[in-house]
């Protein structure tokens, strides 16, 4: 099986006033149709790592790998416009907040029809057709009534159905996810990953699951990928998670609290300089 | 014994909207009290309409026996303090922590300041050096820790903490709840603590109430909860939405 997505020795560094910042620490990966999850705390380098693949790291950011294709594509050659043409037609991206992703000036709409229109010549009516189905793919009940309203008058997880159908409207091969239940409650969480899911199995997309919830992400990926100061640390398939080795990855599991086990106190993570090497 | 805190039948209306519609709840001296639910269950509200920060519309609230009125005044602020979410939001960005840990002394009338600050930092584990920092040369662990020294400095009995650790990394809010139970076992203090985390408020509470949509749904013990025996349908989901989630196909 050719991958789609082959990452090697990725580093992202920012140069700033105090010295260089290295975000991302030579990470190497490779993703066929399936959903990987990338697990670490803030600052370990996994959005970073997303956004890099994306081409949406900060113009002063420094972006260095011995290898970045996606289906054959090298990203690095590729040209600005080129990686317009990618992004949000064949590479794809939900964010963390609909609050704050969504254009606040525009119906949820216009925004999926925007988005379609910008990659594929679709006539209005074939347009406004397709965005609605999508919405109702997602689950929306009414996609009549909410195509014509505005981000501020959704739910939370309304906001965040809309942003996943607008990001797959255009039919992505690859969906990049960070954090995309982060903001919402527990069981509207659970809801928009069923569909994130179903989607995701249906149409064969590829999944890179960004989050810092180390359960979440190994109940919903086929693989993880643990990291802590922008290097990978530890790789396992999700269902032998209870198996990891490396300090960090238990740590993480074992601070959680958990319903039903009384540790008190919690055991928390003794950070070894060595993990950073 | 007179609890240290008792709400009954509180309600609190936003124009018209009803935040919190007849809640009922008793918090004994030294126990800590969880409310758990989604947004928009009023359990902050709760929260806030005791700190005084919310419109209260009906029914009572006593502290120590004492029922509140309209305005608190400074020895209820002695007694009752508040921990909030966001330590990024809720630290003065231009103030240094010592000018932070110095303003409610100041508004108390304490005089030996320097000894208390110094003593605050060491409690909650920070030590001296981080007393002349500005709060952007903090981590989110350490503004909450200062949030806390905060709250704390003016020893009150009853702490209030509105989700404390959420804006937190796990390993971080390990720390932070550990922080939180070591101080309520060395000076006795009572807690209620909101917060969405069902695994956290079991954790950190002895009993705990269930709310949605600004009412209570069920009020349990931590035990209750651990052994799964609940009567509402909604805490079930919630529990099982607390477990991860699952692959339905």
């Amino acid at each position: 099986m050719s991958a789609l997505l082959n990452v090697e020795d990725l580093s992202v560094s920012f140069p700033t006033r105090t010295g260089v910042v290295e975000a991302v620490r030579g990470v190497s990966f490779t993703l066929g149709r399936e959903r990987l999850g990338i697990v670490g705390e803030s600052g370990s380098g996994k959005s970073q790592t997303g956004r890099a693949i994306m081409g949406l790291t900060a113009e002063h950011g420094v972006i260095a790998a011995k290898r970045l294709e996606f289906n054959g594509i090298d990203l690095l050659k590729a040209s600005k416009a080129e990686r317009r043409a990618l992004r949000g037609r064949r590479i794809a991206m939900i964010l963390q907040d609909p609050k704050y992703s969504l254009n606040p000036v525009m119906t949820i709409g216009r925004q999926i029809v925007e988005t379609l229109r910008t990659h594929e010549p679709v006539g209005r009516a074939e347009a406004r057709k397709r965005a609605l189905d999508m919405l109702a793919a997602v689950q929306i009940r009414d996609p009549e009534r909410v195509f014509g309203l505005y981000p501020h008058e959704v739910s939370g997880g309304m906001g965040q159905r809309a942003m996943i159908a607008m990001m797959l409207v255009a039919g992505p091969e690859l969906l990049i996810a960070d954090e995309p239940t982060s903001a919402l409650d527990v069981t509207v969480q659970l809801d928009v990953l069923d569909i994130l899911n179903r989607l995701v199995a249906e149409r064969g997309m590829g999944l890179i699951f960004i989050s810092h919830d180390l359960r979440l992400v190994s109940s919903f990926c086929d693989r993880v990928i643990v990291m802590y100061a922008g290097r990978i640390v530890e790789e396992l398939p999700a269902e032998r998670l209870s198996e990891a080795q490396h300090p960090y990855t238990r740590g993480l599991l074992n601070c959680m609290p958990q319903i039903g086990a009384d540790r008190h106190p919690l055991p928390v993570l003794d950070r070894k300089p060595e993990w950073r090497t | 014994m007179t609890p240290a805190l008792a709400i009954n039948g509180l309600g609190v209306v936003y124009d018209d909207f009803t935040a919190l519609d007849d809640v009922s709840l008793s918090v004994a001296p030294g126990e800590s009290y969880g409310l758990v639910g989604e947004s928009g269950s009023g359990k902050s509200t709760l929260l806030r309409a005791v700190a005084g920060l919310a419109p209260v519309s009906a029914g009572t609230i006593t502290v120590d026996g004492k029922p509140l009125g309209q305005k608190r005044d400074k020895a209820f602020y002695r007694k009752v303090q508040m921990v909030f979410q966001d330590p990024y939001g809720s630290l003065h960005p231009r103030q240094t922590v010592d000018r932070l840990l110095l303003e409610p002394l100041a508004i108390h009338g304490f005089a030996d300041t320097q000894a208390r600050i110094v003593r605050a930092l060491d409690e909650v584990g920070l030590g001296s050096g981080f007393r002349f920092r500005y709060s952007h040369q903090l981590s989110g662990g350490q503004r909450q820790r200062v949030a806390i020294a905060r709250a704390l400095i003016l020893e009150p009995s009853i702490l209030l903490l509105d989700e404390p650790t959420s804006a937190l990394d796990a390993s971080v809010q390990a720390e932070v709840l550990n922080l939180l139970e070591q101080i309520r076992a060395a000076r006795n203090l009572t807690f209620v603590m909101v917060s969405h985390d069902l695994a956290v408020v079991t954790h950190m509470c002895d009993r705990l109430m269930v709310m949605q949509g600004g009412r209570t749904v069920e009020e349990l013990t931590a035990a209750d909860l651990a052994a799964r025996r609940v009567n509402e349908d909604y805490t079930r989901g919630l529990l099982a939405a607390s477990e991860g989630f699952r692959r339905s196909a």
